[in-house]
């Protein structure tokens, strides 16, 4: 097998009339950490709904494992199995994930529909639980939980699985600073190295601390990619890209100067004239 | 001029609790019914004598009791059912408050208005004679609109305790081992999930909506409102829906239904299925009998 685990080749896909890529093409190897960067409509989400054989591209082609990953392919419930088992995403929005009454059937909805032995579904649930460090909410229901509560349940929900590739949809988005926090240690520690993470995000703060090679994508688009650090420092792309803005404001002594903005707490050294 | 002004806003009495108007109440209700479902999964998990049991003999021993009220035309065999109903509900910790509001009442009130007309439309022996309209109540129009009522009552408290005592996966597990297509048990777990879905996605909008308001709005205009947001309710509720589909595919859900917990039949299980089993061929056969009519033509 090559170390290359997606290939996206001339890839268009479609909502209506509404194209969300377009004529895309890129490669992701195994264990690398990629950060698909873009402003709201560029196209990240649908790219990850892709790679996870939720949508299927109108043209172009995309293989994963050296398999072409088609609707067809997933009639075959052996490739299904092989394929959900080393895939899982995180959606964006925790509340589509949790549909079941517990917490704790949540987390065994998955290895019950791969048809785990279930005393080994129990063991593994409980264990993951307590790694993501909610076992004392097993018991809840999933849609009483606080956002932060309810993205580490859909997290644990998909790593019981242990998947080889795992898919973030904007894992960051409407959480507080420690819930941030969490998933982003989370991130960075999960695995070690022998682990693919392609994280969609416009949260340009984390990229450095959950990526080692970045897409920036516009428009269903590769606009630029490189590593963090590149991109971070390509203040053309950024704007262009809608990921940065111009930012003005005043300071003591009356003056007003503009400059490229990304977060609100920021350093930064300029002279006033 | 302050856009605001447009709107005709009343104000609020400082004093008075705003009761809101009818749509805003029927929001509120909604809402009330996630809180209720939620409620349902809490009564699925007590030790009731119901909840006890398997799922299988819970659905095929309620099953053969709603066949028998639906097909029974003595008026006794579905009060008696009626009374088994309020039996189970009673040693399932069922209460009773819950089944007289949540169904009887509603029962009572939506095929009640159903069944009023044909009082006085079915032809028949002439009871009574409404002064004024001229309107004929009949013996046969009393018979049916009380057999109807009679029928939905059972039959729906049979349901809802079907429901109330059984965790919902048990229950679309339950069918698909008894054999009912897998797009069946995919299409009705998909239709409750779009319901608590739908009721959510009510509750966020009704609350952005009571946020951004100010006093109260006329009736033309709540009205308005309301048919706006019954399509935009409809369509985020269709997507977040699509949205769940999704997440659960995405986890390898392919339509079967599967729990941790394995069925198994105890002494317990064949007893009660030989009980229920009983009862529904004792039904079926006294069921049979038109008593009531013979009651109603005796009498009138």
């Amino acid at each position: 097998m090559s170390d290359i685990i997606f290939d996206v080749q001339n890839v268009t896909f479609r909502y209506d009339e509404l194209t969300a890529l377009d004529d895309l093409s890129l490669s992701i190897k195994q264990n690398q950490r990629i950060a698909v960067l873009g402003a709201n409509g560029s196209g990240k989400s649908t790219f990850l709904r892709l790679l996870d054989g939720l949508y299927f591209p109108d043209k172009g082609t995309v293989s994963a494992f050296d398999e072409p990953l088609t609707e067809e392919s997933f009639q075959n419930e052996e490739y299904a199995f092989r394929f959900r088992r080393r895939v899982a995403l995180v959606f964006q929005n925790p509340d589509v994930q949790l549909f079941n009454p517990t917490v704790f059937d949540e987390v065994a909805f998955g290895p019950l529909q791969l048809r785990w032995e279930k005393d080994e579904i129990r063991r593994r649930v409980t264990e993951t639980l307590e790694t993501l460090e909610i076992a004392h909410l097993k018991d809840r229901s999933p849609h009483r939980l606080s956002g932060g509560e309810k993205k580490r349940v859909a997290l644990a929900s998909v790593l019981i699985l242990d998947p080889q590739v795992l898919l973030m949809d904007e894992p960051t988005a409407a959480l507080d600073p420690k819930s941030r926090g969490q998933v982003v240690d989370f991130l960075i520690n999960w695995g070690g190295t022998a682990k693919t993470v392609i994280t969609a995000t416009h949260d340009l703060d984390i990229i450095e601390d959950i990526a080692d090679f970045c897409f920036v994508f516009q428009n269903g688009r590769v606009a630029g990619f490189g590593t963090p650090a590149q991109i971070l420092n390509d203040q053309n792309l950024l704007e262009s890209t809608n990921l940065i803005h111009a930012h003005r404001h005043a300071h003591a002594n009356g003056k007003i100067h503009s400059h490229s903005h990304r977060h609100r707490f920021h350093d930064h050294d300029h002279d006033h004239e | 001029m302050n856009p605001v002004s447009n709107h005709k806003l009343k104000s609020t009495p400082t004093r008075k609790k705003r009761r809101g108007s009818f749509i805003e109440r029927t929001l509120s209700t909604l809402i009330r019914k996630t809180e209720r479902a939620l409620f349902a999964e809490e009564l699925a998990r007590k030790e009731g004598f119901l909840q006890k049991l398997d799922p299988r003999v819970k659905i095929i021993g309620l099953l053969a009791l709603i066949l028998d009220a639906t097909l029974a035309r003595n008026f006794f065999t579905i009060i008696f059912i009626f009374a088994i109903a309020v039996l189970l509900a009673i040693v399932s910790h069922v209460p009773l408050r819950t089944l007289a509001v949540r169904t009887w009442l509603s029962v009572l009130t939506f095929t009640g208005t159903i069944a009023l007309p044909v009082i006085f439309i079915t032809p028949g022996d002439a009871l009574f004679r409404l002064p004024l309209l001229g309107w004929t109540i009949t013996a046969q129009g009393v018979t049916s609109a009380l057999y109807l009522l009679l029928r939905v009552e059972t039959t729906v408290t049979l349901s809802l305790l079907l429901v109330l005592c059984t965790l919902w996966t048990h229950v679309l597990k339950g069918l698909r081992v008894l054999g009912v297509p897998v797009v069946f048990v995919v299409i009705l777990g998909m239709t409750y999930r779009y319901i608590f879905v739908m009721l959510e996605t009510a509750r966020n909008m009704f609350e952005a909506r009571q946020s951004r308001l100010i006093g109260s709005l006329d009736a033309r205009e709540s009205r308005r409102i309301a048919a706006a947001s019954i399509g935009v309710l409809l369509t985020k509720s269709f997507y977040l829906n699509t949205e769940v589909f999704m997440a659960m595919q995405s986890r390898g859900f392919r339509g079967e239904v599967y729990t941790l917990d394995d069925f198994m039949m105890r002494g317990r299980d064949w007893l009660a299925l030989a009980a229920f089993l009983l009862l529904a061929l004792a039904g079926f056969w006294f069921g049979r009998q038109d008593s009531l009519q013979s009651f109603v033509n005796l009498h009138f």
